[in-house]
């Protein structure tokens, strides 16, 4: 089912949650709702759901508006961030619930319910636990017994809130394959929130960023890490080392030191930030002459063929943004450079990225 | 010999001190109950436990206490549910009415009672025209016990209900289904053993009660008259053996229900128990 999200304005008190986000979801696709805590993505993801009324703004299934529809009848399957399952009930009986509450009309039989909960329950692989509670299961198997459970229903759209966020790293990963797998096997359109960029890169066919209530930037994963719009995507997503400074000609100016940077639109003296991710950092040698931030080395850490260098800012004033830069290079580069802790030497970028610098404060 | 140690250290000194204090507090009075009964003959005693009236007590007490507890379970949960829920003017005014039952004297509860339920009170005047009685009745007994096991219901579902996280509420609704159907099928259940708990309680309570249901039950011989006040009649004679006698009985009764309502209630959360 397609998904239509027309201005959209959620606030709790005088904070605005969700700030005039609107959004166009086809039919599907696994989209990732993505952002920092606080930037009103889980509440999107309830009004959609229909467990938050908006103040302002529609929310349209497939073209038709469901804006004032109870969650009952809106046909999401939602799953929680701790799964909510019901513990009183046996695994069996909780993806049954969603069968058994229909009015008698349309309920299935007994038999009916049986088949379809044994057939859900070997979809998620645990049709062996399903006498157990719900106290008994560790967090990997309670997640997917909730998404059963959600899929009973045969909703129309899956929505999860942070599917993976109370679980250790290990299973994380397990989990993330599996949602992928499960969901090309279904079709069904799937919103999932999370604050994880490794995540939604991984999952996701779709990301949406959000911030601060509104959306930063919507595209694929790899636009979103390739081509971030705007400064926040660039400082969200992926390791990045950031600069401020301000424009003159061709360079930015970074406290003492100049970036060489390739935007023709700025005029001289404009604040910006420059963005480059680590491996496309380079490191060159320190000299009277030389482009690049003054930096000062201070760990090699060596992973299979790619190194990490970390630096520290070396420069007179504290024109940077953040005091340590990271750049990733090869194991020949790094042994043509022949890096000594504390060494000092500058950092340039062949990919910097610039952006308009909103004022401090 | 190597010694195993325990993580919480004074387990030997708390259970010492556990067993002295409960023998002191509780055990020894009650065992001087049955030791006391335990000089009676055989016979006698079996006479004294058995007379007509005694069994019409226990009938009443018992029975009455069940009831109370039951009608205190549905009404508390109500109120506990008002209480938690709903944010209104005056919600810790009624937090607070709650408690008095405990507070107040039980021989003051039982003459406010018996003044408004009496034919002429402000309660009883419109009742006695339809032929309901409750002062100086058993209908009497029932409300002194339903007053005084009020707030045990209450105050042991409000904690659960309050952590009750809205989350399963969401989930059900999700699921599609109705609102008296998640508080049927998913409120409720995770409810039931805060609620035999509050049961169990004011249960005990009512059997035991004794000032406030003197005064409203009009204590007629066969018909109002509760296994207490039975006690207090053989005491008042100088039959302490006979006194003994009933109390043994009742205190014996009193054990084996609670015990099945607290293993009931043990069976109830074990299945929904939390195990992370």
């Amino acid at each position: 089912m397609s998904i239509e999200i027309r201005n959209i304005v959620k606030a709790f008190g005088n904070f605005r949650a969700v700030d005039n986000v609107s959004l166009d979801l086809p039919k599907g696709e696994l989209v990732a709702l993505l952002g920092p805590s606080g930037c009103g993505k889980t509440t999107l993801l309830r009004i959609i759901a229909g467990l938050e009324s908006a103040d302002e703004g529609h929310v349209l299934f497939e073209g038709k508006d469901a804006t004032s529809k109870h969650v009952r009848e809106r046909q999401v399957g939602f799953v929680f961030q701790h799964y909510a399952l019901f513990r009183h009930m046996s695994v069996f009986e909780n993806v049954a619930f969603g069968l058994r509450v229909k009015p008698r009309a349309t309920r299935p039989s007994e038999a009916q319910i049986r088949e379809r909960v044994l057939r859900l329950l070997d979809l998620v692989q645990l049709s062996w636990l399903k006498d157990r509670f719900p106290a008994q299961l560790s967090g990997g198997q309670r997640q997917r017994i909730a998404l059963a459970r959600a899929l009973a229903v045969e909703p129309q759209v899956l929505l999860l809130d942070e599917p993976f966020g109370a679980l250790d790293a290990k299973v994380r990963k397990e989990l993330r394959r599996w949602l992928r797998r499960l969901h090309d096997e279904l079709h069904i359109s799937s919103i999932f929130v999370t604050h994880d960029q490794e995540e939604a890169l991984e999952v996701a066919d779709r990301i949406v960023l959000m911030n601060k209530g509104h959306i930063e930037q919507i595209g694929t994963p790899r636009q979103i890490y390739e081509e971030p719009a705007t400064s926040f995507a660039y400082s969200f997503i992926g390791n990045v080392n950031a600069f401020r400074g301000k424009v003159e000609g061709g360079y930015v100016r970074v406290g003492s030191d100049l970036l060489p940077h390739s935007r023709t639109d700025l005029s001289d003296g404009q604040p910006v930030i420059a963005y480059a991710r680590p491996h496309d950092t380079e490191i060159v040698a320190d000299g009277p002459a030389a482009n690049g931030v003054a930096a000062r080395v201070n760990r090699v850490l060596t992973n299979g063929n790619v190194s990490r260098v970390e630096l520290i800012a070396n420069g007179p004033d504290r024109g940077v943004a953040k005091d340590y830069f990271e750049v990733e290079l090869g194991a020949e580069e790094l042994a043509q450079l022949q890096l000594a802790n504390g060494q000092r030497v500058r950092i340039q970028s062949r990919r910097l990225s610039v952006f308009e610098d909103q004022p401090l404060g | 010999m190597p010694r195993a140690h325990r993580v919480l250290p004074g387990f030997g000194l708390s259970l010492g001190f556990t067993l002295a204090y409960l023998s002191l507090i509780v055990l020894i009075p009650l065992s001087a109950v049955f030791i006391k009964s335990a000089g009676m003959e055989p016979a006698r005693f079996w006479q004294v436990v058995t007379s007509e009236r005694v069994v019409a007590s226990y009938e009443l007490s018992f029975g009455m206490s069940l009831l109370a507890a039951a009608i205190n379970m549905v009404f508390g949960l109500l109120l506990a549910w008002t209480i938690v829920r709903y944010s209104f003017p005056g919600r810790k005014l009624i937090d607070a009415l709650v408690d008095l039952p405990f507070a107040l004297p039980t021989a003051v509860a039982g003459i406010a009672l018996t003044a408004i339920y009496a034919p002429n009170g402000w309660i009883g005047q419109f009742l006695a025209p339809l032929g309901i009685k409750v002062a100086f009745g058993p209908a009497g007994v029932l409300v002194a016990l339903v007053f005084i096991g009020l707030p045990f219901v209450v105050r042991t579902v409000q904690p659960i209900l309050e952590d009750f996280e809205s989350e399963f509420e969401e989930a059900a609704a999700s699921l599609g289904a109705s609102r008296f159907q998640t508080v049927r099928r998913v409120v409720l259940p995770a409810l039931i053993p805060a609620l035999l708990t509050g049961f169990a309680l004011a249960f005990a309570r009512a059997v035991g009660e004794y000032g406030s249901v003197i005064f409203i039950a009009g204590n007629i011989p066969m018909v109002s008259e509760i296994t207490p006040l039975m006690i207090i009649t053989r005491l008042e004679e100088f039959d302490y053996e006979g006194a003994t006698a009933i109390a043994s009985v009742m205190l014996l009764v009193s054990f084996v229900l609670l015990l099945i309502i607290n293993s009931l209630q043990g069976w109830m959360s074990q299945r929904g128990r939390r195990i992370s």
